[in-house]
């Protein structure tokens, strides 16, 4: 396949993915197929799915069926393709490493293995922490930093990444509305840039003014689209109107009876 | 298998005794092994001399055999450390006990190779189990820890008596396996430990970047296509083998305390990797080496014990002494800044009373200070003493009008004057702040600007101005200084020049 055609490829297909996480499902029939150059918000309420849908994508969880395709290839054919940002409480802050140490990892990807960070990559990873204006904190322990500050520091490592398609696991949460101001501002430049980013939030009131498009989530897919389509009064209610309890009522007796047997 | 220890005590006076008590304070016999050369009973400090001179062959491999462990457990520990992971080396260490035994049974020989690989797979399989237990039930990894730990030391402590029961030869020196003996170490003991610590090591640096971001992030590892679960496994093998190879020299009860104490010291000493990577080495060899060095000094001591004591003594001097972590440095920097905060209180009071006089004087009685500060004039002198020491003030500033001849004045130094009004400045501006920013009733911001005064940075006080534009006076109407004040110091005899007035004029 040649690298245009390759380019044209839609960054994400999911087709008809369904996931259980500890024998429990979380996700079914998930069909998304999301164009180039969007900046999409992952909405919808606690226990969702959400965290999990990204993470199933980016072949952290196994899905049970279905299959999903990057730039028209499987997840570990694209890998170097797709940045990522982790739930900030996913590691430990005291750990010993810099500022600066946490941005490089984003270069670990390409590096591949046997390879140290060149002149190069740190030169990249200077960039991205001036992009989020972190770089006088370059050498600071990750102890001694805000948790804006840290959230900032994830969303450099991504960026040193340089790929095309992003995957944000609530880059918002606990930030000042500085940060999250800022935020957004760099998340809109790569999407004007022709990156794809798929950002999961919790905020409903911001959601609307945040994104080109939503996917509306709550165990089913239950709308995908421009914001302006699909941010209405009833797509809302069956996000949040709890409508599905029965359906995870049924799927957990259903996973109760498998694993018994 | 326990023999008393006083018979040789008593041969090696005081320094000896003390550390036969250590070994009876850890419930420890001294085991009968192989014993250091041709051993003799001679004076300490000859045992000394021949330790320090390597001379003997059997100190060399010893004191080889303990480095190359301290080191080799130092870094590989390091790693459990950063990853919570501590009780895995201790479940590892103990889940080899019965590959020990059934290397030994495989052909009722001490065979280095048999009992390295029976050790191996029984402390792999050890952490396969707790690995099994985990994924299939709802149990933590704490509880699947402490029950394969306990399970797999009690069968291998049974086959160990079993073993001690059997009619074969060979079998003494198999308990040195439990508290370690180095002075066994033979050359091909040393030669294992040097190829599996060389491994170790070349695995580490070969992967560093891996090993790495798998332990700070695991799940961003995956999502960059870095094989977490091989390097887990990998460096699970790595652990393994490092605890085998130590048996012998720390015995299986405590090796895993050289794989924790040492990286745990150095985590306390700095907050990069690698730097911590390095100091755990050097800290796991140094224990080594003295534990090597103490064991030497009696006849057949086990030497798993000392090094442990060893490691534990670095643990807490850097405990103590760590420059940014350890208690006495912060000890002392609170001091530092309890006796600061004293000294800026003092220069506050002597501006205060100087204001109350306009700035008519440039100097004050010490006396009129001591009922400022509502304290006795004896506590004053002390509080003074401490601001000449800073160049903060002087003491009998001459006047011109003669007023003051008695020694018993104070007037400020340029710099004295400038941090008093810095002090004034931050308290008053702050207040301000307070009731106009964020509200407070005026007579609530007392107490809190008294605390804020002290830590107010430059920066925050430009902001301060600016935002609250620039203000001549604080809630309670009195001057604010400002930084023209703060810098045209007038010194003592020329006039009050340059110092806020309650009426209006600064320059």
């Amino acid at each position: 396949m040649s690298k245009i055609d390759s380019e044209r490829l839609l960054p994400l297909e999911i087709h008809d993915l369904t996931v259980a996480y500890h024998k429990q499902p979380v996700l079914y029939g998930i069909d998304v197929t999301v164009p180039a150059g969007k900046l999409v918000g992952i909405v919808g309420p606690n226990g969702a799915g959400k965290s999990t849908l990204i993470k199933t994508i980016m072949g952290l969880i196994p899905p049970s069926s279905g299959w999903i395709k990057i730039f028209g290839e499987p997840f570990n054919k694209a890998v170097k393709r797709v940045g990522y940002v982790p739930q900030r409480e996913s590691v430990d802050w005291d750990f010993p490493v810099n500022v600066m140490d946490v941005v490089l990892m984003g270069r670990y990807g390409r590096l591949g293995l046997l390879r140290r960070p060149s002149k190069q990559d740190r030169a990249i990873a200077t960039a991205c922490l001036d992009k989020v204006k972190m770089l006088p904190y370059a050498h600071r322990q990750i102890a001694n930093l805000s948790g804006g500050q840290q959230q900032r520091v994830f969303l450099a490592r991504a960026l040193a990444q340089e790929s095309d398609l992003y995957f944000m696991d609530e880059p918002f949460a606990g930030v000042d509305a500085a940060t999250e101001a800022a935020i957004i501002e760099i998340l809109r430049e790569l999407r004007d840039k022709g990156k794809t980013l798929l950002v999961v939030h919790h905020d409903l009131s911001t959601a609307q003014k945040y994104f080109d498009m939503l996917l509306l989530l709550n165990m089913r897919l239950v709308a995908f689209g421009d914001t302006a389509e699909v941010y209405n009064y009833e797509s809302l209610q069956k996000t949040y109107g709890g409508r599905l309890t029965i359906l995870s009522e049924v799927a957990s007796q259903a996973a109760r009876n498998v694993s018994d047997a | 298998m326990h023999r008393p220890t006083t018979k040789i005590a008593a041969a090696h006076g005081q320094w000896i005794q003390w550390i036969c008590l250590f070994i009876l304070l850890a419930g420890v016999s001294p085991v009968e092994g192989a014993r250091v050369g041709d051993y003799v009973e001679t004076h300490w400090s000859d045992q000394v001399a021949r330790f320090w001179s390597f001379d003997d062959p059997a100190v060399r491999f010893a004191v080889m055999g303990t480095l190359l462990m301290g080191v080799c457990c130092g870094v590989l520990g390091s790693f459990l450390v950063v990853r919570k992971f501590a009780l895995v080396g201790d479940t590892l260490a103990h889940a080899v006990c019965p590959g020990i035994a059934l290397g030994f049974l495989w052909n009722v020989s001490k065979d280095p190779l048999a009992i390295f690989i029976g050790a191996t797979l029984a402390g792999l399989l050890g952490t396969v189990v707790v690995h099994w237990i985990k994924a299939t039930t709802h149990l933590k990894e704490d509880s699947a820890l402490g029950m394969v730990l306990s399970g797999f030391y009690a069968i291998g402590i049974c086959l160990f008596s079993m073993i001690q029961n059997l009619e074969v030869a060979n079998k003494s020196g198999l308990d040195k396996f439990m508290f370690g003996q180095a002075a066994a170490l033979a050359e091909n003991d040393v030669k294992l430990m040097a190829y599996i610590t060389l491994f170790s090591l070349g695995v580490i640096i070969l992967f560093y970047k891996e090993f790495l971001v798998a332990s700070f992030d695991s799940v961003f590892a995956r999502a960059i296509g870095v094989p977490y679960l091989f390097f887990h496994y990998t460096m699970m093998v790595l652990l393994t083998f490092a605890v085998v190879v130590s048996l012998q020299a720390t015995g299986l009860v405590l090796v895993s305390a050289l794989l924790i104490t040492p990286a745990a010291t150095a985590y306390l000493l700095t907050d990069r990797m690698h730097h911590m990577l390095i100091l755990a080495a050097f800290l796991g060899a140094l224990s080594g080496l003295f534990g090597a060095f103490l064991s030497f000094l009696g006849n057949g001591l086990p030497t798993g014990p000392f090094m442990v004591v060893s490691a534990s003594v670095l643990f807490a001097l850097g405990f103590l002494f760590a420059p940014r972590h350890g208690w006495v440095p912060r000890w002392w920097r609170r001091r530092r800044r309890t006796a600061r905060i004293q000294a800026e209180n003092t220069l506050k009071a002597i501006y205060q009373v100087m204001e109350r006089r306009d700035f008519s004087e440039d100097a004050i009685r010490v006396a009129e200070l001591a009922s400022r500060r509502n304290v006795s004039v004896a506590a004053i002198e002390s509080e003074l003493s401490a601001l000449v020491s800073y160049n903060f003030v002087t003491r009998s500033a001459a006047q011109p009008d003669g007023q003051f001849v008695d020694d018993k004045t104070i007037a400020f130094t340029p710099s004295g004057w400038q941090r008093a009004c810095e002090i004034v400045r931050n308290h008053r501006l702050w207040e301000l702040y307070l009731t106009n920013a964020a509200l407070y009733a005026v007579d609530h911001v007392h107490d809190d600007a008294e605390k804020i005064e002290h830590i107010l940075g430059e920066d925050t006080v430009r902001k301060l101005e600016r935002c609250l534009e620039h203000p001549e006076n604080d809630p309670h109407g009195k001057r604010i200084p400002t930084t023209q004040n703060l810098h045209s110091y007038a010194p003592p005899g020329t006039g009050p020049e340059g110092r806020p007035t309650s009426h209006g004029g600064h320059t």
